[in-house]
């Protein structure tokens, strides 16, 4: 059940993606947040979605894979999209049972927003997939950098991303193994009602929550054993460096962007 | 309850870019009342097939039956409850699944999941506390109060607490000092002899699958290579080398005395206490002739 996450996850490779450097793959993935909304056509919509499989085909990661590891954010959509063909009250009646009425740009704006969502989704998964933790970190640091005039805690901030996505797979398995050693107990948190799985969570969050704890303990005393004192004066080992490809993927969206205010109703 | 693994063929995370295989085609019986070890060295699926003793795993081919219940890759969940509860297994580490408030009530949780009744679980606690050698104050206790080693013995009555008909340990005594050790064995065989408890013991230590099983299975990059009684197992010393495993301290011992003596003892010493009664033994002919 858990081994099929992959949010956080990464998986080598040596594609296109892969290789860019990770303050473009970020930069590209903030500005493509606001280039979905740019979107409010069927044409300008289907051209997101092919534009997102073009991306998905360049990483080289399966479709199959990927799909299957969004299955938790799928129900989140379906949901959002259940909500907006409900509630929505605009256009004319395409649909009437009973008190149910459904209208058609209730159905529009749903598969609207689930597109937005499911492109946003996949892209994001896209980053974290290609990219290490590390890099994601560096980058995000390096982008920071400038807000450190404002005294932001930059360093500190990025230590912390990497630190927790360090440990996302660590808890996972733990997680993984608590829950098997609770279920040889008898404890079930697959089956049975929804009070029954609730109380089922309990044995489960506490070894968990205590471990985590004494992990971050052990940590806080390994950093400093070996002399951590933050950022300053702090050198790099991997050098992040950017390069043509790296400019072509950003102006890439930039055209996609005009093409989309182009179409755009 | 007899547990036999048939043509068992596990994968993790199956299609996926994670996928990894993890047994191939394992064949394994376990017969009712044997004490079994599984040796091999680390990464060798020892753990993968510990888990599909009690179907926490459930094999990508092959089958395996628990007693009278056949476990298969389309096997629903709820066959498999009474399965864990005949099965008890100790992970390795268990301390780190104790959760509630008291040491009693985090003992009597395996079995009142089981639908034993209070009292009987309590009853079942307070036993188990004292055969594993602590005071009775620690079942009002937090398990998180305690040491580690009373943690481990925590565990290992919660486990113990369920009643099981075949109990599967899984490296026991990792991390214990070696006199706790000892009395962790010692009492697991106990239980074993006293009860006919069917015992499964996954470790890394030749001294204890010697000296405590009476078949030991070897595990080898996901198969079962080579499964007998120790005498067999531990007789040929390359084959093992094969598998990077070595031959227990006893054993090693008195192959170099055999060697400074140029004889050869009856039989194969699997613990020390059997070699000091051989070679005494041994010496007193010497001296005899």
């Amino acid at each position: 059940m858990l081994e099929k996450m992959i949010f956080g996850r990464f998986i080598p490779g040596d594609s296109f993606i892969h290789r860019l450097d990770a303050r473009a793959k970020l930069i590209f993935v903030f500005l493509f947040i606001a280039v979905v909304f740019i979107a409010n056509n069927w044409i300008t919509y289907a051209i997101l979605v092919v534009f997102t499989f073009l991306i998905i085909r360049m990483s080289r990661i399966r479709l199959y894979f990927l799909i299957n590891g969004l299955k938790p954010v799928v129900i989140l959509i379906i949901f959002t999209f259940l909500l907006h063909l409900f509630f929505t009250r605009e256009g004319a009646v395409i649909f009437e049972w009973k008190f149910l009425k459904i209208y058609e740009e209730g159905l529009r704006q749903g598969i609207f927003i689930s597109i937005r969502f499911f492109v946003l989704v996949i892209l994001t998964s896209i980053l974290t997939l290609t990219t290490t933790p590390i890099s994601i970190t560096d980058a995000l640091e390096t982008l920071l950098n400038p807000l450190k005039k404002w005294k932001l805690p930059v360093h500190e901030l990025a230590l912390m991303m990497s630190i927790s996505l360090r440990f996302i797979p660590t808890l996972m398995d733990e997680t993984d193994k608590i829950m098997k050693a609770q279920m040889a107990r008898g404890s079930d948190m697959t089956t049975g009602s929804m009070k029954e799985r609730m109380n089922a969570i309990v044995p489960l969050l506490i070894p968990l929550f205590v471990s985590a704890f004494k992990r971050a303990e052990d940590l806080a005393t390994a950093m400093e054993v070996r002399g951590y004192k933050g950022g300053e004066g702090r050198t790099r080992y991997r050098k992040l460096e950017w390069a043509t490809k790296d400019t072509v993927i950003i102006v890439t969206l930039l055209i996609l962007a005009v093409v989309l205010i182009y179409f755009r109703s | 309850m007899d547990i036999t693994l048939q043509q068992v063929s596990y994968a993790y995370s199956k299609n996926t870019p994670f996928e990894k295989r993890a047994l191939y085609d394992v064949d394994l019986h376990i017969p009712s009342g044997s004490y079994q070890a599984i040796i091999g060295h680390t990464g060798s699926g020892k753990s993968t097939v510990l888990q599909h003793l009690n179907a926490l795993l459930k094999p990508t081919e092959g089958s395996i039956k628990i007693g009278d219940v056949e476990v298969k890759a389309e096997k629903k969940n709820k066959q498999l409850r009474k399965v864990r509860q005949k099965v008890g297994i100790v992970f390795q580490f268990p301390e780190h699944q104790l959760f509630d408030e008291t040491v009693l009530k985090d003992i009597m949780f395996g079995p009142m999941n089981f639908g034993v009744s209070e009292e009987e679980a309590k009853r079942r606690a307070i036993e188990l506390v004292n055969l594993l050698g602590l005071p009775n104050e620690v079942l009002e206790k937090s398990p998180f109060d305690l040491s580690g080693g009373q943690m481990r013995r925590v565990a290992i009555a919660g486990v113990l607490a369920m009643n099981p008909e075949v109990l599967v340990l899984d490296e026991p005594t990792a991390g214990l000092d070696p006199r706790g050790r000892k009395e962790i064995m010692d009492l697991f065989y106990h239980l074993h002899k006293e009860k006919g408890l069917t015992t499964v013991l996954v470790t890394h230590s030749m001294e204890d699958a010697a000296r405590y099983a009476d078949r030991i299975a070897i595990m080898h990059d996901g198969k079962c290579v080579l499964a007998g009684t120790p005498q067999d197992i531990f007789s040929d010393e390359v084959r093992l080398m094969d598998y990077r495993l070595e031959l227990p301290q006893s054993i090693k011992f008195q192959k170099k005395v055999e060697q400074m003596m140029e004889k050869k003892l009856p039989v194969l010493c699997l613990t020390e206490e059997m070699l000091a009664e051989e070679l005494a033994q041994f010496l007193k002919k010497e001296r005899e002739l």
